[in-house]
Protein backbone atom coordinates (compact mmCIF):
# COMPACT_ATOMS: atom_id res chain seq x y z
CA UNK A 1 0.00 0.00 0.00
CA UNK A 2 1.46 3.60 -0.97
CA UNK A 3 2.66 5.53 1.99
CA UNK A 4 -0.26 8.40 1.16
CA UNK A 5 -3.15 5.55 1.78
CA UNK A 6 -1.92 4.17 4.98
CA UNK A 7 -4.60 4.57 7.76
CA UNK A 8 -3.69 8.04 9.84
CA UNK A 9 -4.11 8.31 13.81
CA UNK A 10 -6.40 11.06 14.71
CA UNK A 11 -4.77 14.31 14.23
CA UNK A 12 -4.46 17.53 16.78
CA UNK A 13 -7.85 18.78 15.93
CA UNK A 14 -10.13 15.81 16.97
CA UNK A 15 -8.86 16.56 20.49
CA UNK A 16 -10.47 19.19 22.52
CA UNK A 17 -7.72 21.46 23.87
CA UNK A 18 -6.40 21.03 27.14
CA UNK A 19 -4.14 23.30 29.53
CA UNK A 20 -1.58 20.97 29.06
CA UNK A 21 -1.52 20.08 24.85
CA UNK A 22 -2.25 24.43 24.78
CA UNK A 23 0.67 25.47 27.11
CA UNK A 24 3.13 22.46 25.46
CA UNK A 25 2.68 24.41 21.52
CA UNK A 26 2.72 27.79 23.18
CA UNK A 27 6.12 26.67 24.39
CA UNK A 28 7.14 25.79 20.67
CA UNK A 29 5.41 28.98 19.02
CA UNK A 30 7.16 31.21 21.90
CA UNK A 31 10.01 29.59 21.43
CA UNK A 32 10.34 29.84 17.68
CA UNK A 33 8.92 33.61 18.01
CA UNK A 34 11.82 34.39 20.58
CA UNK A 35 14.54 32.87 17.82
CA UNK A 36 13.50 35.72 15.26
CA UNK A 37 13.27 38.15 18.08
CA UNK A 38 17.05 37.57 18.22
CA UNK A 39 17.19 39.55 15.06
CA UNK A 40 15.64 42.42 16.91
CA UNK A 41 18.42 42.19 19.82
CA UNK A 42 21.26 42.02 17.30
CA UNK A 43 19.50 45.08 15.33
CA UNK A 44 19.52 47.32 18.73
CA UNK A 45 23.05 46.31 19.72
CA UNK A 46 24.47 47.05 16.37
CA UNK A 47 22.66 50.06 16.03
CA UNK A 48 24.37 51.12 19.62
CA UNK A 49 28.20 50.07 17.90
CA UNK A 50 27.24 52.05 14.95
CA UNK A 51 26.57 55.85 16.62
CA UNK A 52 23.94 58.05 18.51
CA UNK A 53 21.98 58.51 14.93
CA UNK A 54 21.82 54.57 14.45
CA UNK A 55 20.92 54.55 18.14
CA UNK A 56 18.30 57.29 17.63
CA UNK A 57 16.54 55.34 14.87
CA UNK A 58 16.30 52.14 16.89
CA UNK A 59 14.77 53.90 20.33
CA UNK A 60 12.57 55.86 17.87
CA UNK A 61 11.13 52.64 16.27
CA UNK A 62 11.24 50.16 19.62
CA UNK A 63 9.70 53.19 21.48
CA UNK A 64 6.60 53.59 18.76
CA UNK A 65 3.17 52.52 19.85
CA UNK A 66 4.07 49.81 17.52
CA UNK A 67 7.14 48.78 19.17
CA UNK A 68 6.12 48.74 22.42
CA UNK A 69 3.41 46.39 21.53
CA UNK A 70 5.89 44.03 19.88
CA UNK A 71 8.23 44.20 22.91
CA UNK A 72 5.53 43.88 25.26
CA UNK A 73 4.65 40.27 23.14
CA UNK A 74 8.26 39.52 23.24
CA UNK A 75 8.36 40.25 26.78
CA UNK A 76 5.38 37.82 27.57
CA UNK A 77 7.13 35.28 25.32
CA UNK A 78 9.84 35.21 26.92
CA UNK A 79 8.83 34.82 30.61
CA UNK A 80 6.78 32.60 29.66
CA UNK A 81 9.20 30.33 27.46
CA UNK A 82 11.73 30.62 30.37
CA UNK A 83 8.94 29.90 33.38
CA UNK A 84 7.46 26.52 31.24
CA UNK A 85 11.46 26.06 30.47
CA UNK A 86 11.87 25.50 34.12
CA UNK A 87 8.88 23.26 34.67
CA UNK A 88 10.64 21.30 31.85
CA UNK A 89 13.45 21.17 33.52
CA UNK A 90 11.58 19.52 36.44
CA UNK A 91 9.58 17.43 34.20
CA UNK A 92 13.49 15.91 33.22
CA UNK A 93 14.59 15.53 36.89
CA UNK A 94 11.40 12.93 36.95
CA UNK A 95 9.26 15.62 38.94
CA UNK A 96 6.12 16.66 39.25
CA UNK A 97 4.35 14.26 36.50
CA UNK A 98 0.94 13.46 38.79
CA UNK A 99 -1.73 14.92 36.71
CA UNK A 100 -2.90 17.52 39.76
CA UNK A 101 0.66 19.02 39.79
CA UNK A 102 0.73 18.75 35.95
CA UNK A 103 -2.22 21.73 35.70
CA UNK A 104 -1.26 23.01 39.12
CA UNK A 105 2.12 23.96 37.41
CA UNK A 106 0.82 24.94 34.65
CA UNK A 107 -1.20 27.40 36.03
CA UNK A 108 1.67 28.96 37.71
CA UNK A 109 3.73 29.16 34.87
CA UNK A 110 0.70 31.72 33.10
CA UNK A 111 0.51 33.44 36.54
CA UNK A 112 4.02 34.17 36.84
CA UNK A 113 4.42 35.57 33.37
CA UNK A 114 2.27 37.20 33.35
CA UNK A 115 3.23 39.01 36.64
CA UNK A 116 6.64 39.04 35.51
CA UNK A 117 5.54 40.56 32.45
CA UNK A 118 3.34 43.20 33.71
CA UNK A 119 6.90 44.11 36.69
CA UNK A 120 8.78 44.50 33.89
CA UNK A 121 6.62 47.41 31.75
CA UNK A 122 5.74 49.27 35.36
CA UNK A 123 9.82 48.86 35.71
CA UNK A 124 10.22 50.30 31.85
CA UNK A 125 7.88 52.70 31.63
CA UNK A 126 7.86 54.50 35.35
CA UNK B 1 37.87 -8.89 10.83
CA UNK B 2 35.48 -10.93 10.60
CA UNK B 3 32.32 -10.83 12.26
CA UNK B 4 33.22 -14.24 14.04
CA UNK B 5 36.17 -12.65 15.88
CA UNK B 6 34.04 -10.02 17.32
CA UNK B 7 33.47 -10.63 21.03
CA UNK B 8 31.34 -7.56 21.59
CA UNK B 9 27.39 -7.44 20.24
CA UNK B 10 26.18 -4.54 18.37
CA UNK B 11 24.65 -3.36 21.88
CA UNK B 12 27.93 -2.14 22.41
CA UNK B 13 27.93 0.24 19.52
CA UNK B 14 24.79 1.74 19.99
CA UNK B 15 24.22 2.08 23.71
CA UNK B 16 23.73 5.61 24.98
CA UNK B 17 23.91 6.84 20.95
CA UNK B 18 20.42 6.06 19.85
CA UNK B 19 19.20 6.66 16.45
CA UNK B 20 20.82 10.03 15.59
CA UNK B 21 24.39 8.83 16.49
CA UNK B 22 24.87 11.35 18.78
CA UNK B 23 23.56 10.03 21.96
CA UNK B 24 22.41 12.91 24.01
CA UNK B 25 24.51 15.64 23.08
CA UNK B 26 21.72 18.01 21.62
CA UNK B 27 18.96 17.32 24.62
CA UNK B 28 21.79 18.06 27.29
CA UNK B 29 23.40 20.95 25.62
CA UNK B 30 19.97 22.12 25.23
CA UNK B 31 19.45 21.87 28.95
CA UNK B 32 22.78 23.39 29.75
CA UNK B 33 21.72 26.93 27.69
CA UNK B 34 18.60 26.53 29.18
CA UNK B 35 20.07 26.86 33.12
CA UNK B 36 21.99 29.31 32.08
CA UNK B 37 19.57 31.42 30.51
CA UNK B 38 17.42 31.82 33.66
CA UNK B 39 19.60 34.05 35.26
CA UNK B 40 21.33 35.34 32.79
CA UNK B 41 17.67 36.57 31.08
CA UNK B 42 15.74 37.72 34.12
CA UNK B 43 18.84 40.05 34.27
CA UNK B 44 18.84 40.99 30.86
CA UNK B 45 15.47 41.87 30.76
CA UNK B 46 15.57 44.05 34.20
CA UNK B 47 18.65 46.18 33.04
CA UNK B 48 16.35 46.21 29.50
CA UNK B 49 13.69 47.62 31.70
CA UNK B 50 15.28 49.91 33.62
CA UNK B 51 17.72 51.58 30.61
CA UNK B 52 14.61 51.55 28.11
CA UNK B 53 14.43 55.00 27.25
CA UNK B 54 18.22 56.01 28.08
CA UNK B 55 19.81 58.19 25.91
CA UNK B 56 23.23 57.37 23.71
CA UNK B 57 25.59 58.39 26.25
CA UNK B 58 23.93 56.93 28.77
CA UNK B 59 23.74 52.88 27.34
CA UNK B 60 27.13 53.52 25.96
CA UNK B 61 28.12 54.53 29.45
CA UNK B 62 26.22 51.05 30.78
CA UNK B 63 27.54 48.94 28.38
CA UNK B 64 31.26 49.92 29.12
CA UNK B 65 30.81 48.39 32.35
CA UNK B 66 32.80 45.12 32.04
CA UNK B 67 30.14 43.16 34.28
CA UNK B 68 27.75 43.73 31.83
CA UNK B 69 30.23 43.58 29.41
CA UNK B 70 30.29 39.39 30.38
CA UNK B 71 27.05 39.28 30.88
CA UNK B 72 25.58 40.32 27.48
CA UNK B 73 28.49 38.22 25.48
CA UNK B 74 27.66 35.29 28.03
CA UNK B 75 23.95 35.96 26.99
CA UNK B 76 24.35 35.96 23.38
CA UNK B 77 26.19 32.57 23.25
CA UNK B 78 23.33 30.82 25.63
CA UNK B 79 20.75 32.25 23.82
CA UNK B 80 21.80 31.68 19.89
CA UNK B 81 22.94 28.78 20.71
CA UNK B 82 19.67 27.52 22.64
CA UNK B 83 17.81 29.04 19.62
CA UNK B 84 19.83 27.63 17.28
CA UNK B 85 18.97 24.02 18.79
CA UNK B 86 15.44 24.48 19.51
CA UNK B 87 14.90 25.55 16.03
CA UNK B 88 16.37 22.90 14.40
CA UNK B 89 14.22 20.32 16.81
CA UNK B 90 11.30 22.21 15.11
CA UNK B 91 12.42 21.85 11.64
CA UNK B 92 13.00 18.32 12.02
CA UNK B 93 9.46 18.03 13.34
CA UNK B 94 7.87 19.42 10.65
CA UNK B 95 9.89 19.77 7.66
CA UNK B 96 8.76 16.56 5.56
CA UNK B 97 11.23 17.04 2.66
CA UNK B 98 14.78 15.11 3.30
CA UNK B 99 16.60 17.58 1.81
CA UNK B 100 14.31 20.63 2.61
CA UNK B 101 14.74 19.80 6.19
CA UNK B 102 18.79 19.51 5.65
CA UNK B 103 18.87 22.85 4.17
CA UNK B 104 16.97 24.76 6.63
CA UNK B 105 18.51 23.50 9.41
CA UNK B 106 22.10 24.50 7.79
CA UNK B 107 21.00 28.07 7.10
CA UNK B 108 19.42 28.14 10.61
CA UNK B 109 22.80 27.22 12.35
CA UNK B 110 24.64 29.70 9.76
CA UNK B 111 22.36 32.77 10.98
CA UNK B 112 22.40 31.94 14.53
CA UNK B 113 26.38 31.76 14.18
CA UNK B 114 26.31 35.23 12.47
CA UNK B 115 23.76 36.97 14.54
CA UNK B 116 25.61 36.14 17.82
CA UNK B 117 28.84 36.87 16.39
CA UNK B 118 27.44 40.35 15.05
CA UNK B 119 25.90 41.04 18.52
CA UNK B 120 29.69 40.35 20.44
CA UNK B 121 31.55 42.14 18.26
CA UNK B 122 28.54 44.95 18.40
CA UNK B 123 28.79 44.38 22.68
CA UNK B 124 32.50 44.72 22.31
CA UNK B 125 33.13 47.67 20.18
CA UNK B 126 31.07 49.76 22.38
CA UNK B 127 32.48 48.45 25.43
CA UNK B 128 36.12 49.07 23.97
CA UNK B 129 35.73 51.93 21.83
CA UNK B 130 36.90 55.54 23.00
Amino acid sequence: MPASNRPLSPHLQVYKPQLTSVLSITHRATGVALAVGGIGLAYWLLALAAGPDAYATAQALFGSWLGKLILFGFSFALFYHLCNGIRHLFWDAGLGFELETVYASGWAVVGVAAGLTVLTWIVALA
Amino acid sequence: MSSSLKFRTPLNQVRGLGSAKEGTHHWWAQRLTAVALVPLLLWFVAALASIADADYLTAVQWMKSPTVTVLMICTIVALFHHAQLGVQVVLEDYVHSEWMKFASIIVVKMLALVLALACIVAVLKVSLGG
